[in-house]
């Protein structure tokens, strides 16, 4: 029998102590799994939705709600704006790229974004590769979904789809205008996967056949409508780093639109946020540090109760340091058993977040995958627990062998 | 395999103990009598390595103990030293096998196949190999006490030390555990050390060598204890 085997045996010979013992650990190791795989995900989420765009350009509003409906589609936009101002805008020279997104209907609660090429070519997505061969949208009414649009809605290539007016399912559907899947996005981490992409010229006429319904507008009506043409809003890249001096100024001070700089946002965002997920993590340290309280309470009593056994150990011709690694090693299985089970019950409660985000449509949050940083939660445990055995190991260090020819 | 001269030890604040000078040769038995504060438990500290001599020179099993590291007289007993106590301390969290396991581990010898059977043949030879699986609180005290010699002798050691082996047992149980050590004692062919102040050992042990360590007169007069040893 080796010094593990030993102190297993040792440990489970109080069953519910030690079980109550790892349950608590557990719960530790869980909170500080789960506040570190959400916040970790998030924040790539966010990272990489972001990435390219300076500033987003809408009706004004809400700068955060801009930011949030616009880049990541998870809340309603502020309102549209002129599609003549966001011409305006693209002819600025400190506006290198500039990308329209025309927003308002969706499928099964999926997002249809109306849009041009450059938004797919921007987070650098590729067509899936489908038994049939999709290609991106060319004309009006032609869509590409997105990977998880297609795997839960089951749209493909070739298929059609009648999209409902609004963000939700309740909306009113658009039966005259069809749409035909002309591809699916392979999946790219990023915020396309949950989205329908089209051509903004979809999202007019959709919404202009709704407005002309069975009788056909007359020339004049058709330029009018064709004049008051919106969008609603538009994702920008500036020329140089310097603009984000001036530009959100100008569209701010000289337009009828605002201008919102994500990283701004964001942060302002994850501060908010991040009180939560401090409230999490110092609950996950609350629980450790309870934890490592009771560790050392069990091994304490362990220590007094097992003190003629400990002996017994020495006079048998173990050595001190030998006695007292058996308490460590007892504490080091609490905290493997603690780990296992921890990780494992964070990242069911990360997969269960997930689950609950997905249904929302929102970001995208999973908990299967193992971060490098988790290494570092198991590590804890273990320091947390050899802790609280060091003065119980000492106790042990210390038991007074002379006892056993005293009794 | 035990030789002691002018050994003495003294505890803080308290007068010396002087013992008497012993000679025991491998296979002795040597009966050490005495009542409570005689120095019985210091002197059988000092046999096994749990007290460094303060005065006076300890070999024990050849190995001068004199001078030797805490690190070398744990593992000196290890492979020299087998002890039965008073009370039996046979841990209730392990089965009765994994309670003579802990010698193999105490000692750091490697848990094989062979060290297995040896436990299993050891058990035999004490007539408790049915209880190898048993937890302890299951057996009755004669069982545990079987047990507890079973541990003390399963590494052949050269020297077993007996606390009190007969306290509380009546005179046939008595009887019989103290043959038992003798009989395991000559197996391992270990010199035997008995520390009692039970008379009826004495009685059974009729061939062994006696101390008798009267009370304080350790500390007085090493000639009276010389006088006490007896050789038959």
């Amino acid at each position: 029998m080796n010094i593990l085997a030993l102190s297993f045996k040792y440990l489970w010979s109080r069953p519910l102590a030690a079980a109550l013992n790892v349950l608590l650990l557990a719960l530790g190791v869980a909170s500080i799994t789960l506040v570190l795989l959400t916040s970790s995900q998030i924040d790539q989420a966010f990272e990489r939705d972001l990435k390219g765009i300076d500033v987003v350009v809408g009706a004004k509003g809400s700068p955060m709600q801009l930011i949030l409906a616009g880049v990541f589609h998870i809340d309603t936009p502020t309102g549209n704006i002129p599609l003549a101002d966001v011409r305006a805008l693209q002819q600025d020279p400190r506006v290198a790229t500039l990308i329209p997104l025309s927003l308002g209907d969706s499928f099964r609660g999926f997002r249809i974004v109306g849009t041009t090429a450059d938004y797919v070519t921007h987070y650098e997505a590729k067509l899936a590769n489908t038994e049939v061969k999709g290609a991106m949208f060319k004309a009006p009414l032609e869509a590409v979904v997105g990977a998880d649009v297609a795997q839960s809605t089951g749209l493909s290539t070739g298929k059609s789809f009648i999209g409902s007016h609004g963000l939700s399912t309740q909306g009113h559907a658009h039966g005259d205008t069809p749409y035909q899947v002309t591809g699916v996005l392979a999946p790219c981490a990023c915020v396309l996967d949950r989205l329908i992409v089209t051509a903004t010229e979809s999202v007019w006429r959709v919404h202009e056949k709704a407005i002309e319904g069975d009788t056909p507008l007359d020339a004049e009506d058709k330029k009018a409508i064709a004049d008051d043409r919106e969008v609603t809003l538009a994702l920008i890249r500036y020329t140089s780093p310097l603009a984000a001096v001036s530009f959100p100024r100008f569209v701010n001070t000289t337009t009828g639109m605002q201008a919102a700089a994500p990283a701004i946002e964001i942060t302002r965002l994850l501060r908010m946020v991040g009180v939560g997920t401090d409230v999490l993590r110092g609950f996950g340290a609350v629980l450790l540090l309870t934890a490592g309280l009771s560790v050392f309470i069990a091994l304490w009593n362990a220590v007094r109760e097992r003190r003629a056994d400990l002996a017994m150990l020495r006079m048998l011709g173990a050595s001190p340091q030998k006695v007292a690694g058996l308490l460590v090693c007892e504490a080091l299985w609490l905290a493997i058993l603690a780990s296992i089970l921890g990780l494992l019950l964070g990242h069911l409660l990360t997969g269960a977040v997930g689950y609950l985000l997905q249904a929302e449509k929102s970001l995208p949050v999973t908990g299967w995958i193992w971060l490098i940083e988790e290494w570092a939660i198991p590590a804890t445990a273990a320091l947390v627990a050899v802790v609280a055995a060091l003065i119980p190991a000492i106790a042990a260090y210390r038991v007074d062998v002379q006892s056993l020819l005293k009794s | 395999m035990i030789q002691t001269q002018h050994l003495s030890h003294a505890y803080p604040g308290h007068a010396a103990l002087i013992f008497p000078d012993v000679e025991l040769l491998q296979g002795d038995t040597l009966v050490l009598r005495g009542n409570s504060g005689s120095g019985k438990s210091t002197w059988l500290a000092l046999l096994a390595g749990l007290l460094t001599p303060q005065q006076g020179e300890l070999s024990v099993a050849g190995q001068r103990l004199n001078g030797l590291s805490n690190t070398a007289r744990d593992a000196w007993r290890a492979n020299n030293l087998g002890f039965l106590p008073q009370k039996l301390h046979v841990s209730e969290a392990l089965t009765v096998a994994e309670n003579l396991q802990l010698a193999y581990f105490a000692a750091g010898l490697p848990f094989n196949p062979a060290a297995k059977a040896h436990i299993e043949s050891t058990l035999a030879a004490l007539g408790v190999a049915d209880y190898a699986q048993r937890k302890p609180s299951t057996l009755s005290g004669g069982q545990l006490q079987r047990v507890a010699l079973a541990r003390a002798v399963l590494l052949n050691p050269k020297i077993i030390l007996a606390d009190e082996p007969t306290a509380s047992l009546d005179d046939a149980a008595a009887s019989a555990a103290v043959a038992l050590l003798q009989a395991s004692a000559e197996r391992c062919n270990a010199t035997l050390v008995i520390a009692t102040h039970d008379f009826r050992v004495a009685d059974v042990l009729k061939k062994a060598k006696t101390v008798q360590f009267g009370k304080n007169s350790a500390q007085i007069d090493i000639n009276t204890f010389l006088a006490g040893v007896f050789v038959d």
